[in-house]
């Protein structure tokens, strides 16, 4: 059991509560840098989606997880990302502003989707974000001059500083380094007024405003900084899939963002790390125990989407906490071990406002 | 000259007159009550005040500035704080968290500045933990500060809220109903916070509240209302057994109510 002495306000304020924290996300970061250089090209390239995944999922933790507003028009925010990236490539513009471009127009855009936005949530926010991504859907395929409408475009190669990133282990660096930039972001953001405001504004409107939060403006921006993140992980989508056709930004992939931070775990951003995991390496799985599943389960067809669904109610029946919930309670039970109480782990019953559906 | 001054403050929801022509003072550094029957309309001129309603009529001013219009969002940054009826809180933020969010109208660091935690940054955050720590130690909330709200008691929440108020540094702190769910021993003990806060940190407060006996211990002076209308005003004494007051209470005679 580890105890936490704090004799200074700076302690509260770092992002490693102590050296086992450093420890280990020190190690991590080293396993991960290794990981290209021991590990076969396939494994290399699933890695590097999983990062793009985890960046859309950060992004989609901060708006759903930590402000309280649905979005399922984040695979639209995704496909911006993508297009604005690759027509500029194709532009001969170089990838070291592209990417930045990306992320910055797609965050404009939400800021435009965002502040009409603003008086709805729950459900009516869900539609309206979901009308949202039709709409973008629906551009992508009509403005042929641009996209390539249904044809679709070849991604140029990206290069920085005359490395091609192209290939699995190119585009895994580089998501990874953009993953963690997004983390230490977020990380920045959750420990300013920024990200209090946001919880605020998850847990109590009325009382957030009489605290002087104006709503209006830090929804847009919550909007904002979301979309631009998700427009970054479509600028590396777009090198990860090669190949831009409008159908790949449908409402499906927002649903499986939404399973990201809801498996995952709600209000942590380890968890939208977890839900990222799990989302692409399900359906791998699948296809590994496909021919050895009895009774021909392995070749019904719909397998796939019918066991996200499956997975996502039983999660919000049972482990409302997500993977993160489930990894806390492990860690938990060894740093406490012998003394485990089952009391420590049981779900309290709280009537939590967030959850209210208005 | 006053803190605060509500000139003929009036406002409707329909055909009903929720609050009809209330016009009072507050002097700096007074408890100011406004007690009165179910309906009468106190908290609805606390949502006035912390400009959630519009009044159609009337004016506020606080310290000479006029405040009738303004968003409800910069209500705080005028220095005016305020509690509610059935807590607010953000439950799902730990305690110090809470207080901090009180700490947000005083917060001047920029967004990017924010994304990248730059040394501005990291200094504002270290001087609003230090002012709620300082709130901390005076409601001694001091073994509950790293708790999520949502796993505390009621009459500690209670406390809370008044403690994210005065994160604010407020001029006037508005209490709605501050011993409402607490029971005998946790009213005294608001009762004591409430001297605190006008003695120690010179805070005017305007209160709601229906317990008699709190309002006689920390009020200077009250108003009673009933039906959106100023009924008495006066010291507690005065007010309590004012014939007008004791009808709204108890009940006239007949032809009174008819």
């Amino acid at each position: 059991m580890r105890y936490l002495f704090r004799t200074d306000y700076r302690q509260d304020l770092s992002v490693a509560r102590h050296g086992g924290d450093l420890f280990w996300y020190g190690l991590l970061l080293v396993v991960m840098f290794v990981i290209p250089l021991v590990m076969g090209e396939f494994y290399v390239g699933e890695l590097g989606g999983v990062f793009i995944f985890a960046i859309a999922g950060v992004a989609l933790m901060l708006l759903v997880g930590y402000t309280g507003l649905i979005s399922l028009g984040h695979a639209a925010f995704l496909g911006i990302g993508a297009y604005v990236n690759s027509v500029l490539l194709a532009r001969g513009v170089p990838f070291a502003v592209t990417l930045p471009a990306a992320g910055l127009f797609t965050a404009i855009c939400g800021a435009a989707i965002g502040l009409p936005t603003l008086r709805m949530s729950g459900l009516y926010l869900a539609i309206a974000t979901l009308a949202f991504g039709s709409i973008v859907g629906t551009v992508f395929q009509k403005w042929e001059s641009v996209t390539g409408g249904f044809d679709g475009f070849a991604v140029p190669t990206p290069s920085i500083l005359g490395i091609n990133l192209d290939g699995a282990t190119g585009i895994y660096y580089t998501s990874f380094a953009v993953l963690l930039f997004v983390i230490w972001v977020s990380v920045n953001i959750l420990r300013s007024p920024m990200g209090r405001a946001m919880v605020a504004i998850r847990d109590s409107e009325v009382s957030a405003q009489s605290m002087g939060i104006h709503l209006a403006r830090y929804k847009a921006m919550a909007f904002a900084i979301s979309a631009g993140m998700t427009g970054l992980a479509g600028a590396l989508f777009a090198h990860y899939v090669r190949f831009l056709a409008p159908d790949a930004f449908d409402v499906l992939l927002s649903v499986q963002f939404v399973t990201i931070v809801f498996v995952g775990g709600l209000g942590s951003i380890q968890g939208a790390i977890f839900g990222a995991l799990f989302v692409r390496l399900l359906p791998q799985f699948i296809a590994i125990v496909r021919d050895d599943l009895p009774f021909g389960i392995g070749r019904l067809p719909g397998l796939e989407p019918s066991l996200f669904g499956l997975v996502l109610v039983l999660v919000i029946l049972f482990q409302p906490d997500g993977i993160n919930g489930l990894w806390q309670k492990a860690k938990r039970w060894f740093t406490a071990y012998p003394f485990k109480r089952q009391e420590s782990s049981r779900r309290q019953k709280s009537y939590a406002r967030s959850e209210r559906l208005r | 000259m006053s803190l605060f001054e509500a000139q003929g403050i009036s406002v409707r929801f329909g055909g009903i007159r929720a609050v009809d022509d209330v016009s009072f003072n507050v002097e700096k550094g007074e408890v100011f009550s406004i007690i009165g029957p179910n309906g009468a309309g106190k908290t609805t001129i606390f949502n006035l005040i912390s400009r959630i309603y519009n009044s159609t009529e009337g004016k506020l001013i606080i310290d000479g500035h006029d405040f009738t219009r303004t968003p409800s969002y910069q209500v705080a940054s005028l220095g005016i704080a305020r509690t509610f009826q059935n807590i607010e809180l953000f439950p799902n933020a730990t305690l110090l968290q809470n207080l901090l969010i009180g700490r947000h109208c005083h917060s001047r660091v920029g967004l990017l500045s924010q994304m990248a935690f730059l040394p501005s940054t990291r200094r504002a955050e270290i001087q609003h933990r230090e002012k709620a720590e300082d709130v901390i130690a005076f409601l001694g909330l001091q073994r509950y500060r790293d708790s999520l709200i949502a796993n505390l008691p009621y009459g500690v929440r209670k406390v809370v809220e008044l403690g994210r108020a005065l994160c604010i540094e407020p001029k006037l702190l508005l209490l709605d109903e501050p011993s409402s769910g607490l029971n005998v021993e946790e009213t005294e003990g608001m009762g004591f916070w409430i001297e605190d806060i006008k003695k120690d940190l010179g805070i005017t407060v305007i209160m709601v509240e229906h317990d008699m006996a709190l309002v006689n211990q920390v009020s200077d002076r009250v108003m009673a209302l009933n039906y959106g209308k100023v009924l008495a005003m006066g010291t507690p004494r005065e007010v309590q057994t004012h014939p007008e007051v004791v009808k709204a209470y108890l009940g006239g005679e007949l032809e009174d109510v008819a």
